[in-house]
């Protein structure tokens, strides 16, 4: 085995854009266009971005909920993207999702044990007692109701609460019965989609640390996504970047967090209101809004937003950033850490 | 309460009451939202209110504005002061008067607040019309009187000028644009172009960015420091995010279950939080470059507002106070222990010496 659970290379993600009483694609928006990395077993990657920018994409397409345009995404030595039907449905019960809409993603018809139950029951974990499938007796396994008061229980829920209904409980007991939910099948891997930003303060603190904690339990792996980098540099142990669909930035929390490279990150990095700083103090700037997917610019695509080379034209863009987009390199003298940029991969 | 207060609040109280008991039943099915609620804003101060959701913030905001649903809601004690005049007094038709023009109010979602099926112009536009140039219009030369489809040349032009302040670039197209062609941020430009029409003196910002990225919601709240600067107007600004409290406010009211808990000013609270309260959600929070393998965290989760505990509301998740028989039964005040500080706790240092004297 090796000792990374999820290898992800060069994946891109494109949409139609159709336009037109045919429909006739016009072009495509490039959502995620050329994304690698790689998680180790128990690891927890972190990815970080505004919005738009490609992270729940990426998710999307590792667990084939949206179609792959090119790229190579292998999962415990399984090739994801050309698995068949079989091949699929086991990697269904090895990554798992943890969404951020905890009204959403919870059917509010179902009572708590039967959404929880229901993984269980589609992949045939447990059943309720022997029962007949296509002909053939498929013997009792332990039963359903057993194993949702254990994941309640897991959850740091009561087992009382199987029977109600999602309304009856706040935001971040949804969210327990999300974690329930997506640790039914015992996953190797969970992909935790922005999982506490709609939950209070004190609240993601605990949901957080339930997830440190079965992570130290039963050795998950998670990929971790955030528009947060403080929950991020908590949380995960490597981090990646996106901007525009690409990763720009990689390397451990630590270094990043202490030493961002890209003019993004650094953007990113002093947007955050501390506390303790330097009231209405003024940021690194990072200017105007988002540009399309649809029609990149030529070139570095945070160009127009960024610090080194907005402003700076004496010390500014080389023919480089203009010309084409930067290659994701590991840092010159920091092993480990992966940039995409031209000003600070390339030594002057 | 100061002369020169922009806005005092003095007891302000505002229960709901639910269907299951009707207003006649007293007691079980009162939803006590907003108890005993005082503080004041001046004149072009930045006051926060930080709170988890369901703690009141809002429907302190709504009480402003008077804008609690009559039906199921009212303010049931209290006084709301405004330039010297009591908001509740206020018949429907001044209030109008006030309301978007004096005191106006930015909501959290922009999407979901800006009218989808008119352009952001025209609906920049009626607030104008309706408050600044109903003179100018009734006064207007026949010749003059607008199309019926459309406004008049000069409210359309203010539109315009009031987009370019907020920073939209290309105003004169974009404000023929309809809400969905904006992204989030520039939308909430655009709702606070709206407020900011009227040259309000009282803004009310209602989680302005909590729907928006880090990068973007810095921008939104340089620009609501800066027309803070040029106009002077007072900022209320209501936030559970500490950090956005704490780099833009002056004074801040934290707030749980349905009380201020602390006042005081923004440095200070943060240097010396008195209350748990306060002391537990600024621990619970990750800072950037610490390296911490577990969150501190507030042992249990927010009180449902028909079941609130006896005496102190925050004792059973309090450290000190799970276990001490004052803070179960009697609830504290909220007491100013230092000139600026209020704190309503037992254990403050300080709260106690103030009851006897």
């Amino acid at each position: 085995m090796s000792s990374k659970l999820l290898e992800v290379t060069d994946l891109k993600t494109y949409f139609p854009v159709r336009k037109g009483l045919l429909r006739r694609t016009v072009g495509h928006i490039r959502a995620v266009d050329g994304v690698s990395f790689a998680i180790r077993r128990g690891q927890t990657l972190g990815l970080v971005g505004e919005s738009g920018c490609g992270k729940t994409t990426v998710a999307r397409t590792i667990v084939r909920l949206i179609p792959a345009t090119a790229g190579r995404v292998v999962f415990n030595e399984v090739d994801v993207l050309s698995a068949d039907k079989n091949k699929l449905c086991q990697l269904r019960k090895d990554i798992s999702l943890i969404f951020q809409d905890t009204y959403g993603s919870l059917n509010p018809r179902m009572t708590v044990g039967s959404i929880i139950g229901e993984p269980l029951k589609v992949h045939r974990a447990a059943t309720n007692g022997p029962c007949l499938r296509r002909g053939k007796l498929v013997p009792a396994k332990a039963g359903i109701t057993e194993q949702v008061v254990a994941l309640l229980s897991k959850v740091g829920l009561s087992g009382d609460h199987i029977n109600r209904y999602p309304h009856e409980f706040s935001g971040g007991q949804r969210q327990r019965i999300g974690i329930a939910r997506a640790l039914a099948l015992a996953p190797k891997l969970i992909i935790c989609d922005e999982p506490v930003s709609t939950l209070d303060i004190s609240i993601a603190a605990q949901i957080l640390n339930l997830l440190k904690d079965l992570q130290q339990e039963s050795g998950l792996t998670y990929l971790f996504i955030a528009h947060d980098l403080t929950l991020v540099d908590f949380f995960c142990d490597v981090v990646a970047v996106m901007y525009m669909g690409r990763i720009v930035e990689q390397a451990s929390a630590e270094e990043l967090c202490r030493n961002p490279l890209h003019p993004y990150t650094r953007a990113l990095m002093s947007a955050i209101p501390q506390i303790g700083g330097c009231p209405r103090h003024r940021r690194a700037a990072s200017g105007c809004g988002i540009p399309s997917g649809l029609n990149p610019s030529v070139g570095c695509t945070f160009g127009p937003r960024c610090s080194l080379w907005l402003g700076h034209p004496c010390s500014g863009a080389g023919p480089d950033c203009l010309s084409q987009m930067p290659p994701l390199v590991e840092s010159s003298d920091r092993k480990g850490h992966f940039v995409a940029c031209w000003r600070v991969s390339v030594p002057a | 309460m100061s002369a020169e207060a922009l806005l005092s609040l003095e007891n302000l109280c505002v229960s709901f009451f639910t269907q299951a008991c009707p207003e006649r039943s007293r007691g079980a099915g009162v939803v006590l939202a907003v108890q005993d609620v005082s503080f004041s804003i001046r004149k072009g101060q930045t006051f926060a209110i930080l709170g988890e959701s369901g703690c009141g913030k809002t429907t302190v905001a709504l009480a402003i504005m008077r804008l609690v649903p009559a039906r199921q809601g009212k303010v049931v004690q209290g006084r709301i002061l405004f330039e010297g005049r009591n908001l509740l007094e206020l018949s429907e038709k001044q209030m109008r008067l006030i309301r978007g023009n004096k005191i106006s109010m930015v909501f959290q979602e922009p999407a979901t607040s800006l009218n989808p099926v008119y352009t952001v112009g025209d609906q920049i536009a009626e607030v104008i019309e309706l408050h600044q140039n109903k003179d100018a219009l009734a006064s207007a030369p026949v010749a003059e009187v607008p199309p019926p489809q459309g406004r008049g040349l000069k409210v359309r032009e203010d539109a315009v000028a009031i987009l370019r302040k907020v920073g939209i670039a290309d105003p004169e197209r974009r404000a023929l644009e309809y809400p969905h062609q904006f992204s989030g941020g520039m939308q909430q430009r655009v709702m606070i172009a709206m407020a900011i029409s009227c040259n309000p003196a009282l803004l009310i910002a209602d989680e302005p960015t909590t729907a928006l990225d880090t990068t973007v919601q810095a921008q939104i709240l340089d620009l609501l420091d800066n027309l803070q600067e040029q106009n002077g107007m007072g900022i209320l600004l209501i936030t559970h995010n500490l950090g956005v409290a704490a780099q833009r406010a002056d004074i801040i009211a934290v707030m749980y279950a349905s009380r201020i808990v602390e006042i005081a000013d923004a440095r200070q609270l943060f240097a010396w939080p008195l209350h748990p309260y306060t002391q537990g959600l600024l621990q619970s929070l990750p800072h950037l470059g610490s390296s911490v393998e577990r969150l501190p965290t507030i042992p249990g989760t927010v009180p449902e507002p028909l079941h609130f505990p006896s005496g102190c509301k925050f004792h059973p998740r309090c450290r000190i106070g799970c276990t001490d028989m004052r803070c179960r039964k009697i609830e504290p005040a909220l007491r100013e222990i230092q000139p600026g500080r209020s704190v309503a706790c037992w254990y403050a240092k300080g709260y106690e010496k103030k009851i006897k004297n």
